[in-house]
């Protein structure tokens, strides 16, 4: 008799798994739609909701169209480039969270551990020194993030492979290596003129968004967030044991440096135009697991879902609490930092219980 | 088919296994037999490729239908889910399992006996259950070998006696060449056709059919302890034989 009940029961458990997994990713749609369009809308200068769509339309359909009133000029030059990469930027920071988690089989790991963030913000410093600006100092922050990657994939290769443990300590050694040069760079930077630009970029910021940033930062953003996720299944694989990953035809050691190649990429690209940006790769991965489990072929895309939501929720936040623009870096760590204490504790208070 | 041919392992200047030859062709199945630390899991490892060989020889085809004692992950994945994963070598790197492959999960938990737990949340299951996933996931693999490490390790009886009928079930069709360690040498008897034996002290290992290996002598020599073969009614009246250290029981009156 039980076992009749337990046969019929799987399929309406299937059934209910696919219908909360659609109620989840609907509600997250809902929410990253509303978020962006009240970005467009609020802010020293309010544009009703309708308006704000109407001329996203009229800017989408026809892109080279003379801007005449300061609405349009406000909505399609200033405040939509400025939603998109921040859309962009949340999307990149949560997806690579969660498949450095799923790859180090360890949640408590964020993007920053591999030492990226730091170098970019090395590169970013003495860019500003030298007074080199626009592109050739996003081209700085990229390759010096990347130029820490590398670092760290040298240190940690040890008898021609590399631990998770020797790659998480190599990040940190290289991290810590870069920041010092970093608070040296600021020691040594003018008062006056490029310690309070490295300082504020340093914080991180979309206030200086543009198309053209924009443009800069989507490609590798974009690129490397859809290699990631035509990862999902793989990794699946990747999050186990060593030993059976690599009996199921996982070449694990070289798999796991395309996974970071392809962060690197993300990341370094993020940093590039807006600084460094803390605690979105580690609290949303956390609430998406929550929400749709652990399985990266639904985790990833509700990572990208929610992360482009919060990410826009937060920059709006940051330019409309306040008269002055607050740095970003200041309200993600005093969001994040709470709401992560409480994941944590859920998280093994469950684990415990089970 | 997998084996070894004149493989040897050496930690530092302590030789884990030397000159150790073996193979199990499709059809067959081999128990490895020995206490703990004479290199039972190191020659488990060698076969599957995870550990260096220092000389010698591993023949095993491209994938191996692994079944470790614990799936270890803190991820939580549904049983069908850590199933389907069994499919991966068959997709590539940016290959996504599909309904077909969902399929395959599916009669593969059917055919580890799992079925029933499709849905549920592989870390919430027992051990027992876990082991019939990774089991599922190993047939799911479509490989020609299996490798079980330790299986009934951490088993009751009961289970025991479910895993020895599910070996002797994939057995029994003859198409698949099975690997599993086991301290217990009724397990050998019960469900393998060769025995592997570790013997102490610098012997060679012992290889051959199982009538021929598990004997007394040799496993006396193995444990260290005096054997006895017993005959036993078996649960259904017919006549089994079954291996018994000579310490066990109480002495009666």
């Amino acid at each position: 008799m039980a076992a009749l009940t337990e046969a019929e029961a799987a399929p309406i458990v299937r059934r209910s798994h696919l219908a909360r997994q659609t109620l989840v990713f609907s509600g997250l749609l809902v929410l990253f739609a509303v978020a962006f369009v009240v970005s467009l809308c609020v802010g020293r200068f309010s544009v009703p909701a309708i308006r704000a769509l109407e001329l996203i339309w009229l800017g989408a359909t026809d892109p080279w169209r003379e801007l005449t009133t300061i609405e349009e000029r406000i909505v399609l030059l200033v405040r939509a480039p400025r939603v998109v990469l921040a859309a962009l930027a949340g999307a990149g920071l949560a997806l690579s969270g969660a498949a450095l988690q799923g790859v180090f089989r360890n949640p408590l790991v964020s993007p920053d551990i591999l030492g990226i963030s730091q170098g970019a913000a090395f590169g970013g410093a003495l860019g500003i020194m030298l007074g080199i600006w626009g592109f050739p100092l996003i081209a700085m922050v990229f390759i010096s993030g990347m130029a820490a990657v590398i670092l760290v994939g040298l240190i940690s290769r040890i008898n021609g492979r590399s631990e998770t443990i020797t790659v998480i300590l190599s990040g940190l050694v290289v991290s810590s290596m870069f920041s010092a040069v970093v608070s040296l760079l600021q020691f040594v930077a003018d008062p006056n003129t490029s310690l309070p630009a490295i300082v504020y970029w340093l914080m991180g910021s979309f206030a200086t968004a543009t198309w053209e940033r924009t443009l800069i930062a989507a490609p590798g953003l974009i690129i490397g967030g859809v290699l990631l996720w035509m990862l999902r299944f793989r990794l699946n694989i990747l999050s186990l044991d060593e030993a059976e990953a690599q009996s199921l035809g996982a070449r694990t050691n070289r798999e796991r440096w395309l996974v970071f190649g392809l962060i690197a990429v993300i990341v370094g690209s993020q940093v590039a135009v807006s600084g460094i940006i803390g605690w979105i790769g580690i609290v949303i991965p956390h609430a998406s697991r929550l929400l749709v489990g652990h399985d990266h072929r639904a985790l990833l895309p509700a990572s990208v879902v929610l992360g482009a939501g919060f990410m826009v929720i937060i920059d709006t936040l940051a330019r409309t609490a306040t008269a002055a623009e607050i740095p970003l870096g200041v309200i993600t760590a005093l969001v994040g930092a709470p709401i992560f204490a409480m994941l944590l504790r859920n998280h093994y208070r469950e684990r415990n219980g089970s | 088919m997998i084996g070894l041919e004149d493989a040897t392992v050496r930690f530092g200047s302590r030789i884990i296994i030397e000159a150790l030859s073996f193979s199990v062709p499709v059809g067959r199945t081999l128990a490895i037999l020995g206490p703990n630390g004479r290199g039972k899991t190191t020659t488990l490892k060698a076969m599957l490729g995870f550990q260096q060989l220092d000389a010698g020889r591993r023949v095993a085809p491209d994938i191996v239908g692994y079944v470790p004692q614990t799936g270890t992950s803190n991820q939580r994945y549904r049983a069908l889910d850590v199933v389907v994963m069994g499919r991966a070598a068959h997709l590539g790197i940016f290959g996504q399992p599909g309904p077909e492959d969902f399929r395959v999960a599916r009669s593969a938990l059917e055919r580890a006996g799992a079925a029933r737990f499709a849905d549920h949340y592989f870390d919430r299951l027992s051990g027992g259950e876990r082991q019939l996933v990774l089991l599922a996931r190993a047939i799911a693999t479509g490989s020609q070998v299996l490798v079980l490490d330790e299986p009934a390790a951490a088993l009751d009886l009961h289970n025991q006696e479910r895993l020895l009928t599910l070996l002797n079930t994939l057995r029994q069709p003859r198409d698949k060449a099975i690997v599993f360690t086991t301290h217990d040498p009724n397990h050998a008897l019960s469900s393998a056709d060769d025995a592997l034996l570790m013997m102490p002290g610098g012997q060679p290992p012992l290889f051959g059919p199982v009538a021929e290996t598990i004997t007394p002598e040799h496993l006396e020599s193995l444990y260290g302890v005096p054997m006895r073969v017993v005959e036993l009614a078996g649960p259904s009246g017919e006549a089994h034989r079954a291996v018994l250290p000579a310490f066990a029981g109480i002495r009666a009156a």
